[in-house]
């Protein structure tokens, strides 16, 4: 499948692994620290940007995400500096999107002009609640006030500002979300990720969960529920679930996050970031060295990447089929077959449409909003 | 000395349990200074085991009985020695356990006395821990036990007690000599069949194996003799020369018969071969165990099988799905019923999937048994009610010190499920249960079937009472819905008898399944989450679309009241 990953486009993915607090909820490769040297950093990044590059020469450059962490720490000069190499590296696309991660703090806020001259084009926040007493049960250091003063910056700045809103929270109601909402979507966003709280391993909030202490937390059906009016009031404001939990004004669609659904290459640069680039026709899935002082360490010397296997016609095609299924465009059903070496079962198909689970046109299979709910469901069902 | 010296298969060491006999043979200097050879057998306590021990009374002259000081007789103890009784045994009482403070055996003796009704007054106090009492054991089985009679110089006589295989040695049989000697080198006669056989090895357990030459009167020892299956041999034939043998042969035992019967199905129906293969060879060691092919619309391929009792049931599964790596589904475990036909013919039911079609069936037959519970009194109530709920009829209730001992007459149909594990829970653990099939009584039996997602899964059939169809139709609904996952469609779950449904559940819809966050860096995580997920699936059985787990062909049938 040499050129499988075209139908994708290809990424690039920075990860920035500090922050200034652990939120109790978050799995991600994050840590508190005090002392960092950006230049040291910066020297570690472009190194990895060019042992990248080696193996992807020639390439159109779709995308690049600074993520984390809390990227909005980085001096917007070493902003600047990894995008000006990454753009010589690859061939920049036209529309290149450029997105940081941001904190809604004031302080961050201060430097988003900044980082728009840095090049960045979009800004995704993590707002994560608009009520004060959730966002302290959330860990989060910042206000509502603070975040509407910086998504109000953020406006001004950047022509796309995206954020970020977790639900399915400690004793939230129906009524309380779709107030929240509602609220959410009166402000001037054309894009909305809004995750149902997840408690996942190795967190805070799986030990308190573990003990009994993480109490009030909607049972299974009122989270449907809640997952079914955030799709009916988004679509109702004019940005509908482009992805599971993505929701945004059409053309407004993170560009770098449909390379990842769409099932494209993608470099990850940074500490524990994972990559899938085809090389030599072979699709690889990369992941470099998780501790971040031992990322720098190797990745100054040009060795960032700890692990890297050659992903199986199986294991590519029930990525796709995991990454395609989330999106409202769906799964492309001759590609699929083609990167498994087997078309989808038809009774299995049969079933799911038979339910309502998915719809099929053409060459396409979609999931339904209902399908969607139980995406999981649908996919170990369609899995090879 | 290694713990559970004697129990030595994984089964028994993990479930703490003797479930095969084994022998010992000692050579012990006595007080006296005569050195004695005493020939020594292990038995299981479990009633399942029952014929173990009854083929091995028959191989010895006396019995030590041994009950626990902190616990007292149980009703395994009762049937084991009325066994002993039978077999003309001298019986000496030890009691076990007096380094625990709970040991009791002053009450304990009394109550040997009260229940079984043997003399416990020299009752010897034993701790096999500390080894205190274990000497005057020993001085006890050399005094008061009769000495083995026997002529050496008569004709060879031998029991064939017990046969088994073995992978370096063939099958190795266990022999008690009654008369004459067995000779490593000689020709034998097995006389229930008159086949012919060269004594290749003679030797003894001391546990562990040790080649001697000969065997004489009284000796408890093994000789192989190349046969290649146990099949060849039976359990309770006598071995005598070749020429010139014995005229008379030992009387027999019974050969063990099943009396639970179930399916036993290879969750992945490519494993069909394996499982074969399984039942195959733990067959070969375990005569009591049958099997026969055995075909499920739901289930595919897999083997109908009769075992003593549920725990040689779940004994034997456990063998085939550890030391063989095969995932199974049991099927709901039946007895034997008689049908009578309306044209006189009677077939012998197994299998409720295989019930003939009930316009042509006059009557059925269940068989009964007589169980014996001995109860500490403050539990009483609640094994009645238990008793009752399951169909019984009381026959006995008499009382000693604290304790009852109840004789219930009981469908061996509502036992062989999960009434022991009730009768534990109901009474914290402190009756004692054991029983004997008595024979067949009508009754009004019905074949109640289980639909789900409307479609019949044979494999949940059961056979039922009339006037308990309704509840137990209803118990294995609710069961069925907490046990089955939810699906991404609403599913059906019925009872039915004939055409008629006489319960009904619905398994609501799943409603979310979803992963909130999936980035690139979260792929070869989540990928590997489903994978797992979708190999737990194929763990599960399929019935249309609806995925059964394998445990909840047994777990449906557990009853909570
Ligand atoms: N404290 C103490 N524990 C003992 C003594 N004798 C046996 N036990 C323990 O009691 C348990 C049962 O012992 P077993 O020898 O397996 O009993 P058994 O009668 O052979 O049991 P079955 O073969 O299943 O009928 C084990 O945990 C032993 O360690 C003793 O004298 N003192
Ligand atoms: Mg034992």
């Amino acid at each position: 499948m040499a050129d499988d990953w075209r139908s994708g486009g290809f990424g690039l993915y920075v990860h920035w692994p500090f922050c200034e607090a652990k939120c109790p909820y978050c799995d991600f490769n994050s840590h508190v620290s005090n002392n960092i040297d950006q230049k040291q950093w910066l020297t570690a990044y472009l190194s990895e940007l060019r042992r990248s590059a080696v193996e992807t020469p020639d390439r159109v450059l779709n995308t690049i995400f600074f993520g984390g962490g809390t990227p909005s720490l980085m001096d917007p000069e070493t902003v600047a500096a990894v995008i000006g190499e990454a753009r010589a590296l690859w061939r920049p696309s036209n529309t290149m999107e450029i997105t940081l991660e941001a904190n809604p703090g004031s302080v961050e806020a201060g430097r988003f002009a900044a980082y728009r001259d840095a090049g960045v084009n979009r800004i995704s926040m993590g707002v994560q609640a608009l009520n004060d007493e959730d966002l302290r049960r959330l860990g989060r250091i910042h206000t509502v006030a603070e975040a509407r003063a910086a998504f109000d910056i953020a406006r001004d700045c950047f022509e796309r500002v995206s954020f970020d809103l977790i639900y399915a929270r400690q004793h939230q109601t129906l009524d309380a979300w779709r107030a929240e909402l509602n609220d959410a979507l009166s402000m001037a966003v054309d894009h909305l990720s809004l995750y149902q709280l997840t408690i996942e391993d190795g967190t805070a909030f799986a030990d308190r969960y573990a003990v009994g202490k993480l109490r009030g937390l909607p049972e299974d059906d009122s989270a449907a529920d809640m997952y079914l009016a955030t799709q009916e009031i988004c679509e109702k404001h004019g940005l509908p679930a482009y992805e599971v939990s993505n929701h945004a004004r059409p053309g407004a669609e993170s560009q770098h996050n449909l390379v990842y659904w769409r099932y494209g290459d993608y470099v990850g640069i940074g500490p524990g970031a994972h990559g899938r680039i085809t090389v030599d026709g072979q699709k690889h899935a990369t992941e470099t060295q998780l501790n971040p002082q031992r990322w720098l360490d190797a990745a100054t010397k040009g060795d960032g990447e700890k692990k890297r296997y050659v992903l199986s016609p199986k294991e590519q095609a029930n990525e796709y089929l995991m990454m395609g299924m989330r999106i409202s465009e769906g799964l492309d059903i001759g590609r699929w077959a083609a990167l498994s070496g087997r078309p989808l079962s038809d009774e299995s198909v049969d079933h799911l449409v038979g339910i309502n689970m998915i719809e099929r046109d053409n060459n396409r299979l979609r999931a339904t909003p209902a399908g969607r709910a139980v995406l999981n469901a649908v996919i170990r069902e369609l899995m090879g | 000395m290694k713990e559970q010296l004697l129990d030595s298969m994984d089964i028994e060491r993990e479930r703490g349990i003797t479930i095969k006999a084994n022998t010992v043979r000692i050579d012990y200097t006595a007080d006296n200074g005569e050195t004695y050879v005493l020939n020594l057998i292990d038995t299981p306590g479990h009633v399942d085991f029952a014929y173990e021990v009854s083929r091995s009374m028959r191989a010895v002259e006396g019995s030590l009985l041994v009950v626990d000081s902190t616990q007292g007789v149980e009703a395994q103890t009762l049937a084991n020695v009325y066994q002993a009784i039978d077999a003309d045994h001298e019986i000496v009482p030890v009691l076990n356990k007096i380094d625990l403070p709970a040991s009791d055996c002053d009450r304990v003796a009394e109550q040997i006395e009260d229940v079984i009704g043997i003399d416990a007054s020299d009752a010897i106090r034993v701790s096999a821990k500390t080894g205190q009492g274990i000497h005057e054991t020993l001085e006890a089985i050399v005094h008061k036990l009769p000495a083995p009679q026997g002529t050496l110089d008569a004709p060879l006589k031998a029991m064939l007690v017990d046969s088994w295989y073995d992978a370096y040695l063939g099958v190795i049989v266990l022999v008690r000599i009654m008369d004459g000697t067995l000779k490593k080198g000689m020709r034998v006669k097995f006389m229930s069949n008159g086949t012919l056989h060269h004594v290749d090895r003679v030797g003894v357990f001391r546990p562990q194996m040790q080649m001697i030459n000969s065997l004489g009167p009284g000796e408890i020892g093994f000789l192989t003799a190349s046969i290649k299956q146990v099949r060849d041999t039976r359990v309770g034939d006598t071995i005598t020369n070749d020429r010139n043998g014995t005229e008379v042969a030992l009387p027999g035992f019974k050969p063990a018969q099943p009396v639970v019967f179930c399916g036993l199905f290879p969750v992945d129906s490519a494993e069909f071969e394996d499982l074969r293969d399984a039942i195959e060879k733990l067959a070969l060691n375990d005569a009591s165990f049958s099997y026969e092919m055995e075909t499920s619309a739901a289930l595919g391929f897999g083997f109908r099988c009769g075992f003593l009792g549920l725990l040689h049931l779940e004994v034997i599964r456990d063998r085939i799905e550890r030391e063989y790596d095969i995932d199974l589904i049991t099927t709901a475990p039946s007895v034997i019923y008689h049908v009578y036909m309306k044209d006189g013919a009677m077939i012998e039911l197994h299998n409720p999937a295989d019930m003939p079609d009930l316009s042509k069936v006059d009557h059925l037959e269940e068989p009964r048994i007589k169980a014996t519970i001995l109860v500490p009194d403050e539990y009483l109530g609640d094994v009645l009610k238990l008793c009752q709920d399951r169909r019984g009829i009381q026959m006995d209730l008499t009382y000693a010190g604290q304790r009852a001992m109840v004789v219930y007459d009981l469908p061996l149909n509502e036992v062989v499920f999960d009434f022991y594990d009730r009768l534990k829970s109901v009474t914290k653990g402190y009756a004692s249960f054991d029983y004997q099939m008595t024979g067949y009584r009508q009754d009004a039996l019905v074949k109640m079937s289980i639909l789900v997602n409307d479609e019949p899964v044979d494999a949940l059939s059961t056979m039922v009472h009339r006037d308990r169809a309704e509840m137990r139709g209803r118990a294995m609904c609710e069961k069925l819905k907490d046990l089955i996952p939810r699906h991404m469609f609403k599913i059906p779950i019925q009872a039915a008898i004939g055409g008629k449904v006489i319960a009904r559940e619905t398994l609501s819809a799943l409603r979310k399944d979803v992963t909130a966050k999936c980035y690139g860096g979260d792929a070869t995580r989540k990928r590997k989450l489903l994978d797992k997920q979708k190999a737990g699936k194929k763990k599960m059985r399929q019935f249309g679309k609806v995925d059964i787990p394998q445990e909840a062909f047994i777990s449906a049938l557990k009853m909570d009241g």
